[in-house]
């Protein structure tokens, strides 16, 4: 049951640091504002969820679990709020989106080459 | 050596490079990010000062024979705080020179004092 | 890098990275205070007053090389100055061997708090930090002196007795545009008191105390200030009680050293204050850095608020102060790759 729960938890942190990785890896790679905001604010708060799990599972009693649950709560509020004030703001100063494009044959080429 | 005194390089890096913007750029809010760059390249160097190999932080606690030095740690909370308020000061500052001289680039500044004496 | 508002943002990722380093070395209490003032306050402050000293860096005609010069023999001789120092984390080091040990094995008897730092901080050198809070207050002081302005009184509608409908209109209007934010804080914002609050009491037994509760307390009140404008939260908050306050804290600390002056002991001898010594040392402990947590947080606010109210008769109430300009800069600096 020990190792059980110890192999979970290493599962958690793992995923946790990848989707972490991941999110990083998106901020440099995508072309347009908004999909790196949509790449770094998805991936941050799943993998923030990911890892407090993991380490709730490391030691399954106590108050620190309920101080991580705190935590988590506090981030699954936070995260997407401040995403969304980001885009907003992108939004309300005109930002606009990089879209693809539809020429007149009807196919759709990507504005970007 | 180099693995022992590698903190104490890398804080004099960061040192050098807060100096360096202090006194080569006339922005004055780029001087204050500077010295704000100064203060805590300094603080990095206490604290790496009262690291100790093996040790825990310095809350007392079951078990742990060995702790960091927590007397960095305190003269370092100091610091912060006080760097924060001298910073804030710094910028009401550079807010009321912009509002007196028109501009807070230290060459147009000098330019001013100049002309008006 | 002309633009400043990149470079505040760079020195903001900056002050976050030390702190995560300032973990690394065991140093709890300082990475809490380095996250929350370096990373959070400091960022927040350097914006306001780019907001009204302008955006952009005029740049330099002239190529400094005295200044690279000065730069390079400067760090050459502190490269050979550290060459005696003693290695990283050898527990022989002079600084480990004087009054550390001291402080490390005595503090559990003559305090009885488990954070060592808190002990040494509030108790060993209650005298420093005394004059820390005294520092912070003048900052305050001179922060006020230097922007504050005369009162603008408000203008009535002699009919009702109430303001007039701009300020109401004005925060209705702007009420679709952030919607989700304020609701989201306005969940938000008991919890983070709350935790202000916890991390001040818990100071003595995990990493804490006044200064970082004080920070965490004036961001909650700054958060609220930018979401719903400067005249909204002047109207919640009074700022003259907010200076009554941040003196009012360091009365209290200068008291409970009077206190133990009158009791016949040392100047903030804190087992003057109770027939136990170790619980004269926690009721000491308790009230100065309750001291300390009312002056950080008021200083903190009087300095927001002076930066907001003085942007505020620079650039007039238009579409909503900092809120729009901020949130420009933001969307402009996205563009930077």
């Amino acid at each position: 049951m020990d190792m059980l729960m110890q192999i979970t938890s290493a599962l958690f942190l793992l995923i946790g640091s990848f989707l972490c990785i991941s999110g990083g890896l998106g901020i440099l790679r995508f072309p347009d504002f908004y999909t790196r905001l949509h790449a770094v604010g998805v991936t941050d708060t799943l993998a923030t969820a990911m890892i407090l799990i993991g380490l709730m599972l490391q030691n399954p009693d106590g108050l620190v679990i309920v101080k991580l649950l705190i935590i988590l709560l506090m981030t699954l509020f936070i995260n997407p709020a401040a995403s969304h004030a980001l885009a907003q703001a992108a939004m309300q100063n005109e930002l606009m989106p990089v879209l693809d494009k539809k020429d007149t044959n009807g196919k759709v080429t990507s504005s970007n080459p | 050596m180099i693995t022992g005194l590698f903190n104490d390089w890398v804080v004099i890096v960061l040192m050098m490079i807060g100096f360096y913007i202090v006194i080569a750029h006339g922005n004055l809010i780029k001087k204050i990010v500077g010295l704000t760059i100064f203060q805590t390249s300094v603080f990095i160097f206490y604290i790496s000062m009262a690291n100790v190999k093996g040790g825990s932080a310095p809350i007392l606690a079951e078990g742990i024979k060995l702790y960091s030095n927590p007397l960095p740690h305190v003269l370092i909370l100091t610091a912060i705080v006080v760097g924060i308020a001298t910073t804030a000061l710094a910028l009401a500052l550079a807010v009321r020179i912009k509002e007196a001289y028109g501009s807070i680039e230290e060459e147009e500044i000098q330019k001013k004092d100049n002309l008006d004496c | 890098m002309k633009d400043l508002f990149a470079v505040i943002m760079l020195s903001g990722i900056y002050g976050l990275l030390s702190a995560s380093f300032f973990v690394a070395m065991d140093a709890v209490d300082v990475a809490f205070t380095e996250a929350s003032v370096g990373a959070g306050i400091s960022t927040l402050l350097m914006l306001v007053a780019i907001t009204m000293t302008g955006r952009t860096e005029h740049p330099v005609n002239h190529k400094p090389l005295l200044a690279l010069a000065v730069v390079i023999v400067t760090g050459g001789l502190l490269i050979y100055g550290t060459l005696d120092t003693p290695y990283f984390g050898s527990a022989q080091a002079p600084i480990h061997q004087h009054v550390a040990p001291r402080y490390i094995n005595d503090s559990m008897q003559e305090v009885g708090v488990p954070n060592i730092v808190t002990s040494v901080l509030a108790s060993y050198r209650g005298f420093d930090t005394f004059g820390e809070v005294v520092v912070i207050f003048t900052a305050g002081i001179g922060v006020l002196a230097l922007l504050s302005m005369v009162y603008r009184p408000r203008v009535t509608d002699k009919d009702t007795g109430k303001d007039t409908v701009d300020i109401d209109t004005f925060n209705d209007s702007m009420h679709e545009k952030h919607l989700i934010l304020r609701i989201v804080s306005k969940i938000l914002l008991p919890f983070i008191m709350l935790y202000a609050l916890y991390v001040q009491f818990h100071g003595d037994f995990g990493p804490g105390g006044g200064f970082q509760a004080g920070v965490i307390f004036a961001a909650a009140i700054i958060l609220y200030t930018m979401l719903f404008g400067i005249n909204t939260a002047s109207r919640v908050i009074n700022l003259s009680l907010i200076q009554i306050l941040a003196a009012t804290g360091v009365l209290i600390y200068g008291s409970v050293g009077l206190v133990s002056l009158l009791n016949g002991k040392n100047f903030l001898d804190y087992s003057a204050l109770s027939t136990d010594p170790i619980a004269g040392q926690h009721l000491g402990i308790l009230l100065i850095e309750l001291g300390v947590g009312i002056t950080v947080a008021s200083v903190m606010v009087i300095i927001f608020f002076n930066f907001a109210e003085r942007r505020e008769s620079i650039h007039g109430v238009e579409n909503n102060a900092e809120n729009c300009s901020k949130e420009n800069d933001e969307a402009q600096s996205a563009k930077i790759p």
